[in-house]
């Protein structure tokens, strides 16, 4: 099962590449885009079919290591194996 | 006496510290790679700057699952000194030894200059021989380097005494101005709750030689060697 792990900056913790972007997009005639934030996409390739089994991995990957905790938040994105 | 550089795939400060170690202090000094899971015999570590593991993930965040970190971590444990350079530094973090995080640089450079620095704490094995309001010239190399800590941590960090450097002017005045990367509080070095464990954004060892722009890092080592031959 392919899970997507997306991490980003704490709200409270100032995204300077996300803010240098955002002031090239101003620069580029960009009106209406009032913040950009930068973060990380990871793909995992996870031996199981099982999507809670897939996510308490993903968690614990991470916890581990893919994420930094003290500056960031990790979201895991299981694609909908229902339908 | 003897001290250990570890060394890590990427790791380019290593040859620097042993020369500082060896060459400029006369102490024993050997390579430890990241693979072994003993430092051995050792009065003392330097985990060396550079870009272990590319610097892929986060800076420091791969090296600290190296076979070595868990001796020197058993090594901190039991009070072994210990002092984390740069990428040294960043690897502390990430493994939890020391406290807060690393960001890239407030202004998005790379930035290698001198830098000057007050001591704030003289009470760690690596600190205590350097002169009461010395203002130490000594360079950083890094893109990032913006110590963060949150509030409560940053108090927690001062009330503790547990911020070694700052970032200051010449005289010794901790302003904005003399920030080289937007570290919170101008943090340029820290140390754990026990003291044994600093970690800091500049290099010591590029500084062990008037030749070298300055000789202000033989500070450092010298403390180390006082504090060791005084315990033997």
């Amino acid at each position: 099962m392919q899970v997507d792990i997306v991490i980003t900056l704490r709200e409270s913790i100032l995204d300077p590449k996300g803010k240098a972007s955002h002031h090239a997009l101003e620069n580029l005639g960009f009106r209406n885009i009032s913040s950009v934030r930068i973060g990380k996409f990871i793909q995992i390739d996870i031996d199981t079919d099982n999507p809670e089994e897939a996510r308490e991995i993903a968690t614990e990957a991470c916890e581990k290591l893919l994420a930094n905790t003290v500056m960031e938040n990790y979201e895991i994105r299981i694609p909908d194996t229902s339908s | 006496m003897t001290f250990g550089v570890l060394v890590f795939p990427g790791s380019n400060c290593d040859h620097d510290a042993y020369h500082a170690l060896k060459h400029i202090h006369g102490i024993n000094t050997s390579f430890i790679w990241h693979k072994e899971s003993e430092i051995g015999n050792v009065d003392g570590v330097i985990i060396p700057g550079g870009f272990s593991y590319g610097d892929y993930l986060r800076s420091g965040a791969i090296a600290r699952f190296s076979p070595v970190m868990n001796a020197v971590a058993r090594f901190a444990e039991k009070g072994g000194p210990i002092l984390g350079i740069c990428n040294g530094f960043q690897i502390l973090l990430e493994a939890r030894l020391l406290p807060g995080t690393m960001m890239a640089n407030e202004q998005l450079r790379f930035t290698c200059k001198f830098v000057n620095l007050v001591c704030q704490n003289r009470d760690t094995p690596f600190t205590s021989s350097i002169p009461d309001e010395m203002v130490l010239r000594i360079p950083v190399a890094h893109g990032e380097g913006n110590y963060y800590a949150d509030s409560e941590l940053l108090k927690k960090l001062e009330d503790a005494n547990q911020v070694v450097f700052r970032y200051c002017d010449a005289d010794g005045n901790i302003t904005s101005e003399a920030n080289p990367n937007g570290s919170v509080g101008n943090i340029a070095g820290i140390c754990n709750e026990k003291g044994n464990v600093v970690g800091m954004m500049p290099h010591p060892e590029r500084a062990v030689e008037p030749g070298l722009g300055s000789d202000h890092g033989r500070y450092l080592f010298d403390s180390t060697l006082s504090r060791i031959i005084t315990a033997l």
